[in-house]
């Protein structure tokens, strides 16, 4: 056991947390570890307050007809344009002002319309905006953020890309992993894979048995991404003994796990087994014949890889390697699978075995933090106002957009991915503290950030900082700081 | 102060990209009088190299793909390379290089790796290990380091450095990286970096060493080049625009290689190769993509100069996708593959292959192409007659336990 309780305290809110508060080192020192277990048992916990939010399908209807408003007006541009051409009428740039029936110099220029636009962003940002603002307060907000963290873990480790489907993919987390966050990894399992962003995000929708109805009728047939990457990422991991036939099958079992068509202006882009598109007829997966009962032949699928003594290492050793270090001790990820196995994929046990196992405590701490958690420690420590886009912005300058991982294995969780990025984490450090610094004492956020983790160096750089906005920028970038 | 935005995708495929130098290495060939430059990009996504060099000789060819053959007569034809093989029709750049012996292609090739996750397959290429996951460093950089005896790149000459804040891993490890990207938001000030340079060399050597290239790379960015309008949109990467998004970042690229005193080892990686749907492969979604790689090439060529004569780009993905069309009209994982070179250094015109055939029991399990060619002899060709690396170092530290696959030889003009 550490002996000193503060070390402790500051210690548990930057790897299990986002970092501290004003005076949160303090108000868990009492008991850290009990304090991070009690994260698990607030009411609500993993839940946000979205009720403003539109849910999934709302968002994809929604784009679908702001797109196909775009396009109307596009084409009757067009239409309008070749009349005119039609009539022997000059059409160019140069007519531009002569065609505005307003006719006079003071009409808007370009360059307004488009801060206008900025002010205002189009409804493909704007819908991930709001999401993405609802995420980091929760984040910022949270009293120590153990199950926040979770939530960020699992949104990760079954992660959609908004490169790909802007609509849904805040609402995404909202639907699919919050619910699950601490309940039962068969459901959060079900939920990701039958949620319409993944099964749009992995090619499903399309997908049909070759022997289908739809499949015969179109001569169409598998596409096997889906399958794929649920038994390589979010399952069993890579190399666990399945095989091209197994990715196959699978995909066969999958066929119809679809959405409604977008156009359809209730249910449009909602999860829907259309049987036209599955493949009939038995499907053996790694050794086991599943019978064809249409959408649970799927689910009975899921439910015995959640099972799977390859699923428990996999998500062990990942757990391990977010939470505690880029290579975790085995023992602790003995500890994890064990817990996984025998609770049934529990998430909320295996989160506490997290925080009782002794390894989970160690003094080193080598984990870089990634952007995203370095920048919500940076508002949390600074207590400073923040704005969406801003925050977006740093994120995504500093490789880690929100909700845009470059692959369907999310973002990278060890050093050598991020170090090279710590070049643009000292300008966006130098960027934040020159707007926020003024108003700070950075010595006394020394104490607030780090206390007793801070070391002599850091405590000397910062307090011999020529500016306070200087101070506060090298105290974000201290190696106490940045790690965890 | 600068105004922060959101960046675009043009942005972020620039920060998938990383460029190196090196003090020791030129030293071989300087003593001949060549200045070597080299740039490696890596295909993120797998490659389909049937629909990008068409065997449109094998008599099997059409039957296999279907409507989705390029073909010398179909309505856009594909463009012919030699009596087998031809050229999809959106790399008229490539085409013209390799008519002027300045492009090779390597058909049939795969790297060790026989599965299909992606993710592996990118960490056997990146790597050089035939094993999955098994470090942390790159081939481009042990290359690097083992050129350089006490393991330290001298700082006077050549500093290494790296675009943007994700690294790929071919050039991940021990050799120095430095990092950069397109200036943003208001850099830290000189004064405020040397202190913070002075407490990492105290308490966290790691990040001295990423701190400490930074100001040279500051000095050396052309400024004018690098500004870009900020771009507030931040919907799905839109496939016109994304020419415009390679050049930029691969002809950069080009730029720094260019400079006298610049690097002359570069790296980045170009997503979006994963066709699973809707593949396009005439005139859809990969004809645009390879457009835009096309354009790429050809702004690499413009940028280089004179340097061009010394330059091979090699273009490498993690494997091919299947021989015949999907479900969905696309291609799912698959092995085989082809590798890209292109640069004024090769001794071009040539498609290199050990031709498989395209008939079901030719196919790798009756659904890929067959790999005849390990991409790391392709590799190791162009390091050894290209950069003068040694045979030695190649099969022990650049590409461990390649010592059977042979260099392929004679790729460049002055070997």
């Amino acid at each position: 056991m550490m002996t000193n309780p503060r070390l402790e305290a500051a210690l548990a809110l930057h790897r299990f947390g986002f970092g501290p508060v004003a005076g949160s080192i303090a108000a868990i020192a009492g008991d850290p570890r009990g304090a991070v277990l009690a994260d698990l048992e607030r009411p609500g916990a993993g839940r946000v307050a979205a009720a403003n939010l539109p849910n999934s399908g709302q968002a994809a209807r929604a784009l679908f007809e702001f797109r196909a408003e775009r396009l109307a007006k596009e084409k009757l541009a067009q239409r309008a344009k070749k009349e005119a051409e039609a009539k022997g009428m000059v059409v160019g740039a140069a007519d531009d002002d002569a065609m505005n029936p307003n006719g006079d110099a003071q009409a808007p220029k370009p360059e307004a319309a488009q801060t206008q636009q900025n002010q205002q962003p189009p409804l493909p940002a704007q819908l991930v905006q709001n999401e993405a603002k609802v995420r980091i307060e929760t984040a910022v907000a949270a009293e120590i953020g153990f199950v926040e963290r979770l939530v960020w873990f699992w949104s990760n480790h079954f992660c959609v890309s908004a490169d790909k489907i802007v609509s849904m993919a805040g609402a995404y987390e909202r639907e699919a992993i919050r619910p699950h966050v601490l309940g039962r990894f068969v459901d959060m399992l079900t939920a990701v894979e039958s949620h319409p962003a993944m099964l749009f995000y992995l090619d499903n929708l399309q997908s049909m048995g070759p022997n289908s109805i739809a499949g015969i009728n179109r001569d169409r047939s598998l596409n096997e991404n889906l399958a794929r990457e649920i038994l390589e990422l979010h399952t069993l991991g890579v190399r666990t003994g399945y095989s091209q036939d197994d990715v196959t099958h699978f995909a066969k079992v999958l066929t119809g796990w679809t959405w409604v068509g977008l156009g359809e202006p209730n249910h449009g882009g909602e999860f829907v087994f259309v049987k036209r598109f599955h493949e009939p007829g038995d499907q053996t997966v790694i050794g086991k014949t599943y019978p064809d009962t249409g959408v649970d032949q799927g689910r009975a699928v899921l439910a015995d890889l959640a099972r799977h003594p390859a699923t428990a290492g996999h998500i062990a050793y990942k757990l391990a390697r977010h939470f505690v270090a880029d290579e975790p001790p085995l023992s602790l990820v003995d500890k994890l699978t064990k817990s996984f196995h025998d609770s049934d994929g529990n998430l909320r046990e295996l989160a506490k075995t997290l925080i009782v196992a002794e390894e989970s405590w160690t003094h080193e701490r080598t984990k870089l933090k990634r952007p995203s958690e370095w920048v919500i420690s940076a508002l949390r420590l600074s207590g400073a106002q923040w704005m969406v886009g801003r925050v977006m912005a740093g994120q995504a300058l500093l490789g880690e957009p929100v909700w845009r991982p470059p692959a369907p294995n999310g973002f990278a969780d060890y050093e050598s991915a991020w170090i090279d990025g710590l070049s643009q984490r000292v300008d966006i450090a130098n960027t934040f503290a020159s707007r926020v610094a003024e108003r700070l004492d950075p010595v006394a956020l020394v104490e607030v950030g780090l206390g007793p983790l801070a070391s002599a160096e850091t405590r000397n750089t910062v307090a011999r900082a020529e500016s306070r906005a200087q101070a506060l920028a090298l105290l974000l970038m201290a190696p106490e700081f940045l790690r965890r | 102060m600068t105004k922060l935005h959101v960046p675009s995708r043009r942005e972020l495929l620039l920060a998938s990209g990383t460029l190196f130098a090196w003090a020791y290495l030129p030293k071989v060939a300087r003593a001949e009088g060549r200045d070597p430059r080299f740039l490696t990009i890596v295909l993120r996504g797998g490659l389909d190299g049937l629909a990008t060099v068409a065997p449109v000789g094998d008599p099997d060819w059409v039957s296999l793909r279907g409507g989705n053959a390029l073909t010398l007569d179909s309505k856009t034809p594909a463009l012919r390379l030699d009596d087998f093989f031809a050229l999809n029709p959106a790399m008229p750049n490539l085409h013209r290089m390799f008519k002027a012996n300045e492009a090779i292609i390597v058909h049939a090739a795969a790297t060790s790796y026989r599965e299909r996750s992606h993710f592996d397959g990118q960490d056997v290429l990146e790597s050089g290990i035939e094993k999955p996951r098994a470090t942390y460093t790159g081939w481009l950089n042990r290359l690097l380091a083992g050129l350089a005896p006490e393991g330290r790149v001298s700082s006077n000459s050549g500093r290494a450095f790296a675009v943007g804040p994700v690294t790929p891993l071919v050039v991940r490890g021990p050799a120095p990286v430095l990092s950069w990207s397109p200036r943003r938001v208001l850099p830290a000030s000189d004064d405020t970096i040397m202190r913070l340079l002075d407490l990492y060399r105290h308490t966290d050597v790691n990040f001295a060493r990423v701190l400490e290239g930074r100001t040279k790379l500051t000095a050396m960015a052309p400024a004018s080049d690098m500004e870009q309008t900020p771009v507030g949109q931040i919907s799905g990467p839109d496939i016109a625009s994304l020419r415009a998004y390679f050049a930029e970042a691969v002809g950069t690229a080009g730029k720094f290689l260019a400079r006298p005193d610049g690097p002359r080892v570069g790296a980045l990686s170009l997503d979006g190769w994963d066709t699973h749907y809707n593949e396009g492969i005439a005139t859809g979604r990969l004809a645009q993509l390879l457009g835009a790689l096309d354009g790429a090439l050809a702004a690499v060529q413009e940028n280089m100069g004179p340097a061009w004569r010394e330059t091979v780009v090699v273009l490498v993905t993690e494997f091919g996708r299947t021989a015949r069309i999907n479900g969905t009209d696309g291609t799912d994982h698959g092995t085989a593959t082809i590798v890209l070179l292109a640069g004024g250094a090769l001794k071009g015109a040539r498609v290199i292959a050990d031709w498989p055939g395209l008939k079901p029991a030719n196919l790798l399990e009756n659904r890929d192409l067959k790999p005849t060619i390990d991409v790391r002899g392709a590799l190791k060709g162009l390091l050894k007659d290209h950069l003068r690396a040694n045979d030695h170092a190649l099969a022990a530290d650049v590409f461990p336990g390649s010592e059977d696959v042979k260099p392929v030889a004679g790729l460049v003009a002055s070997a």
